[in-house]
């Protein structure tokens, strides 16, 4: 065998054990999403077997109609929770999208006093697990009689989300140069002008991302959102998984089927918002 | 009309002074190039006129009004940036439209004027495109187009060929000439490289540390160079200069090497003066291989040792030891030499310079 030959079998080997690699880590991350709409779609008894059954016998729609059939007839008020995870997530996404955008290009292209302290403390407030505070967050909220509303969990998540997006959004306008601005300025714009005709298009994309990041982490919180909410009025869709758990029972097919419609959204979100993520948008405008 | 004034220009950046009280008139319709080595401040100076950058001290007028504190968009300027600055999410024809959409005007007007200007500048084939589907010289060619559709009292470049590579500089170099006989504005245009400011400029101002050395017209600059630095700076490849004393009516060198003192300096320069002594390499070259000034009187002729040649086809650019370094000069008429060989070298004086030691200035009497 000739060194050449050797060396091209090598690669083949290789790329075969690359292969087989990512398989197996696509597999450990797919496995359980997908297992949970497997096992919306089946009944209990099938979910529960041991050893497992791996090839679903009967499939039906059961859990979803159940779920948004019978509204206000005992059953849980999926859509109640579904209203109430949007408007909290919605809102809070676009006021920390909003504050994040202004604080993150003041750090992007502003000189001022205490810049890398203040982004420093930004920063650390990240390092607080949420938990911690839920009892603090409980008391002041409670005092102020705030508990179970839209609009304590709304400040929550946008302080949450704040220090994240101001952090992201900083970053994407650092890459776009600053003689975009100035070129803009010189062709006639207000430095406002200049923000929203090039500045902003340019870190466009990346907003978009910091925003999806922010509407997750409130759509899918649930630490704090357990502690501070009570009933429809405000009850989320996490928080509300935890009607299907009751004193001696747990009805897994409907647990997973709300998972399910809890992920359809954010999927949908994802995927629209990603058509925009063009990356090397920026590409062009400067010599590379 | 819109002539440029500057005075007493200063910038700060916390101590530093990165321009220090300069003054200068440009004329209307006149191109004046900002010249000198990097950080000399002559981008900063550029970025002050243009008012993307604020002013520490002293005035700045266009058109006989002050616009100190004016925003760049009352200013009626056009910048070409280094960068080219050309907006990525808009095609051709947009970011050539830019300034007049902002301004508000028909869309009919910018329609034609994007067309005028495209037409100028060869650009028709490519205004749908994207600035990112264009090649470093036709982004060039669009940044210009940007700038003179607004039809400004003022252009300001900012080192605006220094990413291309030297054929397409060389092309954009003649496009700019071009334009600028076309659309009749003033023109700042700031480089670094001096052969850019020698074949476009009218005027040459030559900056350093701050402070301008010296402004003249391309010719001026080249043939009177009024401080050391400017004498080193204008020129390819640069002129000799070497440190040297005069005694006995000769301009003696560290080594020792000895020649006359250059006729035009003789009151000038005192016995026992410290001057440099600078030679282009176009006045020393091996006997019979140059161009002479005509003053015969004026051209000394040693032998000396060939320590390497350069040949670049035309002409040859030959090193000789004299004086302890190496001295360039400039072959016309190239013969082969080898390294080590013995030729007479003609000095011709009547072109030399000698600059005061300690201050570079000149030791010329101003001459007319």
């Amino acid at each position: 065998m000739t060194r050449n030959e050797a060396s091209r079998n090598i690669r083949r080997l290789l790329g075969v054990a690359h292969g087989l690699g990512l398989l197996l880590a696509m597999l450990i991350i797919c496995l359980p999403g997908a297992w949970v709409v497997l096992n919306s779609l089946r009944p209990t008894v099938e979910i529960m077997a041991k050893p497992a059954i791996w090839i679903p016998q009967e499939l039906s729609l059961d859990a979803f109609i159940a779920m948004f059939g019978v509204l206000g007839h005992g059953a849980i008020p999926v859509g109640d929770y579904f209203r109430n995870s949007l408007i909290i997530s919605g809102t809070s996404t676009v006021l920390a999208i909003a504050i994040g955008m202004s604080g993150g290009y003041a750090f992007a292209r502003y000189r001022f006093r205490g810049k890398s302290a203040l982004f420093l403390g930004f920063m650390l407030t990240r390092t607080v697990p949420g938990v911690a505070l839920s009892l603090p967050l409980f008391i002041i909220y409670a005092r102020l009689g705030v508990i179970d509303t839209h609009f304590a969990l709304i400040l929550v998540y946008v302080a949450l989300n704040v220090p994240f997006t101001m952090w992201l959004i900083d970053g994407f306008f650092r890459q776009v140069p600053r003689e975009m601005a100035e070129a803009a300025q010189v062709d006639g714009c207000t430095r406002w002008q200049a923000f929203w005709q090039v500045e902003f298009p340019l870190a466009g994309p990346g907003i978009a991302s910091s925003a999806i990041f922010a509407f997750l982490t409130s759509w899918n919180e649930f630490a704090l959102a357990s502690q501070l909410t009570r009933s429809v009025n405000s009850k989320t869709l996490p928080v509300g998984l935890l009607d299907y758990t009751s004193e001696f029972t747990i009805d897994w097919r409907g647990m997973c089927a709300l998972a399910v419609v809890m992920v359809a959204p954010a999927l949908a979100l994802t995927f629209v918002i990603q058509r925009h993520l063009v990356s090397g948008l920026t590409s062009g405008a400067v010599k590379g | 009309m819109a002539t440029v004034t500057l005075e007493k220009l200063v910038k700060r950046y916390g101590a530093v002074e990165a321009v220090r009280k300069i003054d200068l008139a440009i004329g209307d319709r006149e191109f004046v190039a900002l010249v000198g080595p990097s950080g000399c401040g002559k981008s900063t100076t550029l970025r002050m006129i243009a008012g993307l950058e604020e002013i520490s001290e002293g005035t700045i007028r266009i058109g006989g009004e002050i616009v100190n504190d004016l925003p760049p968009r009352a200013r009626n300027i056009s910048m070409v940036f280094q960068s080219y600055a050309l907006y990525p999410h808009m095609s051709v024809r947009e970011n050539m439209g830019f300034s007049l959409k902002i301004a508000k005007r028909p869309p009919g007007e910018i329609k034609q004027r994007v067309d005028e200007a495209a037409a100028i500048l060869h650009l028709e084939p490519l205004l749908d495109r994207r600035p990112s589907q264009l090649s470093g010289g036709q982004r060039q060619r669009v940044a210009m187009g940007r700038a003179i559709v607004r039809h400004p009292d003022v252009f300001l470049f900012d080192e605006p060929l220094s990413n291309l590579d030297a054929k397409l500089r060389g092309e954009m170099r003649t496009e700019i000439k071009k334009l600028h006989a076309k659309v009749q504005a003033t023109v700042i245009y700031v480089t670094h490289d001096q052969v850019e400011a020698m074949t476009l400029a009218d005027r040459i101002v030559i900056m350093r540390d701050g402070n301008i050395e010296q402004v003249g017209a391309p010719d001026d600059v080249f043939r009177r160079p009024a401080t050391r630095f400017v004498a080193g700076f204008i020129g390819s490849p640069p002129m000799n200069l070497v440190e040297a004393e005069i005694a006995d009516d000769r301009v003696v060198f560290a080594n020792g090497d000895r020649l006359p003192i250059p006729e035009a300096y003789q009151n000038s320069a005192a016995k026992g003066r410290k001057v440099v002594f600078g030679l282009r390499p176009d006045d020393v070259y091996p006997s019979g291989h140059g161009l002479p000034s005509g003053h015969a009187a004026a051209v000394h002729e040693q032998p000396l040792k060939v320590s390497l040649t350069e040949p670049l086809g035309n002409e040859t650019l030959v090193f000789f030891d004299f004086a302890g370094r190496d001295w360039v000069s400039r072959m016309l008429n190239p013969r082969p030499l080898v390294a080590g060989a013995a030729v007479a070298v003609s000095f011709d004086l009547a072109n030399a310079h000698l600059f005061d030691e300690a201050s570079g200035v000149t030791l010329a009497r101003a001459r007319g």
